[in-house]
């Protein structure tokens, strides 16, 4: 069986976001970048499923800019076996995205496509399960576990409330929540391996897919700054202060 | 223009987040239905709601384990009457508005946290670290309400209850297997008004027990977690509060040992009144706590445990 995980380039989860002066977005020059942390699950669970003998081969897709290459090459240090990049400066909506990872399955044939729940950045969590619904697969988000079986995905998720077991036949799509896994770091030698591993690199235009966005962004502003950083000297003191000053118990 | 809110709702009654999605509901359009799918019992509550024009209900097997394929069709069923569609942003909400957007083919808003005007709204991105104002183009759209940004709609209203046809998926569908609800006396963490959390410091589920749940109890709070105490398996996954967990704005949310992770303040910056408790005067979640005490927890939260029965807690 055949996985695809989409991985996304996004800000590194350690940097500490700056909205730009203009209000037109958040400031990305110069900032370290990596690999959205859930696609990094995600791209654990199919390196772990091909060492089961359950997938036979990995393919990543990245839909972004040049960089995204290096997003795709550290997948391939972890184990996946070929890259596919669809070049874009455009930061494209999940149905945009969606709607190209359909063209890709046309295209691949996977038998999981295996996504990470969230990217960190627009905080959407949404592309996996649009491409549920463009494929009429079924879905299972926010899994923390997956098991195999012939043609059967057994997935746990994690939900309000608790956990929900679910059974979807293949193909079938898949998000990865933080419990799934934890993500290996790349050996020396396989970052080696990984720089011969093929990328193959394709512009928005091949897939002949509309990608107009849905949403006009008009502004992206700070959030209110919160009043903070007040000490208490004790437990007496903070339960005073919480009762006549704060009104809170 | 109509409005339809997909409720959120536990068999019985509908959660508060539906009546503050109702809210938003209201600000977008006067005419607004709720539907209550996989859970009829709960309409007469949903009805109760002020504002809200009629109730619908529907029953399948795949609604009452509010499976994203059987909640999408009834969405993609009932659409055309619409504007609009709202629902929560809880693991239910997020998981089939997504579904529901591309099968329509209309644009998604996730996580409103403020209505600008009708086809206006505000979002966080980045963990909260920044706000972006974004316009729907013409016609329909589908969104999820983060509902701790926003006041329930009052009570008071008296809608009519109209059972509609609902019939599971034909196409392929996951099926349910089973679930793991955690019970609890304690309120439900997303609505509570006082949330208590525990971090890595807690070292162990143990002490976890022992030493935030009687805490949480004496104070009638919700019991939450950070991510590494979760993951450690000192607290359920379901009291994770973050960017990738839940989001909670109570009057007060008590920090114990935890250190303010960008994606933990993610989940709680809106709450009313921050108290955190770390023996690191330099964490950062003393820089937005509004009552930070520097200390072992193993010391401060017996101390405060006394304070607190002092005062008839
Ligand atoms: C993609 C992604 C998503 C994430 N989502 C979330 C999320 O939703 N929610 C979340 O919480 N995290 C999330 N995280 C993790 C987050 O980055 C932090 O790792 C996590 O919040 C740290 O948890 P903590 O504060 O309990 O642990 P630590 O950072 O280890 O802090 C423990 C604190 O306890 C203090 N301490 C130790 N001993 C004592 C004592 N005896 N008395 C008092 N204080 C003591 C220490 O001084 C320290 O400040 C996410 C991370 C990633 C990459
Ligand atoms: N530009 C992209 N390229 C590749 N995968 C993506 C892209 N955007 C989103 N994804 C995938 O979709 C998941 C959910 O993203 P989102 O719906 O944007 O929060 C991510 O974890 C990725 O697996």
């Amino acid at each position: 069986m055949k996985v695809l995980v989409p991985v996304k380039r996004v800000i590194d989860y350690n940097v500490k976001v700056r909205v730009k002066p203009d209000q037109t977005g958040v400031d990305l020059a110069n900032v370290k970048m990596s690999m959205n942390p859930f696609d990094e699950i995600s791209t654990e669970e199919a390196v772990r499923l091909k060492e089961k003998g359950v997938a036979s081969e990995i393919v990543v897709i990245s839909i972004g800019p040049a960089q995204a290459q290096e997003t795709l090459r550290t997948a391939l240090a972890m184990g996946a076996d070929r890259g596919i990049l669809i070049q874009t400066d455009q930061d494209l909506e999940p149905l945009a995205v969606a709607k190209l990872l359909k063209a890709v399955v046309a295209e691949e044939a996977p038998g999981l496509v295996l996504l990470g729940k969230q990217a960190i950045d627009g905080d959407n969590n949404a592309v996996g399960q649009m491409l549920a619904a463009l494929l009429d697969w079924p879905q299972a988000t926010f899994a923390s576990k997956i098991e195999i079986s012939g043609d059967t995905a057994t997935v746990t998720r994690e939900v309000d409330g608790g956990l929900q077991v679910l059974s979807l036949s293949l193909p079938a799509v898949v998000t990865a929540d933080l419990r799934l896994n934890e993500p290996r770091y790349a050996s020396l030698p396989n970052i080696m391996k990984a720089k011969k591993k093929p990328i193959d690199i394709k512009p928005v235009a091949d897939y002949g897919v509309d990608v107009a966005p849905r949403l006009t962004v008009l502004k992206v502003a700070e959030p209110p700054k919160r009043q903070g950083g007040a000490k208490v000297e004790s437990a007496a003191d903070l339960v005073s202060k919480l009762k006549n000053e704060a009104g809170v118990i | 223009m109509a409005v339809l809110v997909i409720a959120d709702h536990d068999g019985a009654t509908v959660r508060d987040t539906t009546a503050k999605t109702v809210t938003v509901a209201l600000a977008i359009a006067s005419d607004v239905d709720v539907l209550v799918a996989g859970g009829s019992a709960a309409a007469a509550s949903a009805a109760k709601i002020s504002g809200v024009r009629k109730v619908l209900t529907a029953e399948s097997t795949g609604l009452g384990h509010n499976l994203a394929e059987a909640l999408t069709a009834l969405g993609e069923q009932l659409a055309g009457g619409y504007e609009a569609i709202l629902t929560p942003a809880t693991s239910v909400g997020k998981n089939f508005a997504p579904r529901l957007a591309a099968k329509l083919d209309v644009a998604l808003v996730s996580d409103i946290i403020e209505v600008v005007d009708a086809k206006t709204f505000v979002r966080p991105i980045y963990a909260g670290n920044a706000l972006e104002t974004v316009k729907v183009g013409e016609g329909r759209f589908v969104a999820t309400v983060r509902a701790t940004a926003f006041k329930a709609a009052s009570e008071g209203g008296a809608a009519p209850i109209e059972a509609v046809p609902a019939s599971d998926a034909t196409g392929r569908a996951a099926s349910f297997v089973s679930e793991e609800v955690v019970k609890s006396d304690r309120p439900e963490l997303a609505g509570a008004k006082i949330v208590v959390s525990g971090g890595r410091a807690l070292g162990s589920a143990e002490e976890f027990h022992r030493v935030i749940e009687p805490l949480a109890d004496k104070l009638g709070a919700a019991v939450g977690a950070s991510r590494a105490a979760v993951d450690a398996g000192y607290a359920p996954n379901d009291y994770q509060v973050g960017q990738t967990g839940k989001v909670v704005a109570p009057d007060l949310y008590v920090a114990v040992g935890i250190s303010g992770a960008i994606q933990h303040l993610a989940g709680m910056k809106d709450s009313k009144i921050i108290v955190a408790i770390n023996k690191d005067a330099d964490a950062p979640i003393f820089q937005i706590a509004d009552y930070g005490l520097v200390a072992d927890y193993k010391v401060a939260v017996p101390d405060l445990m006394a304070e607190l029965e002092k005062i008839g807690k």
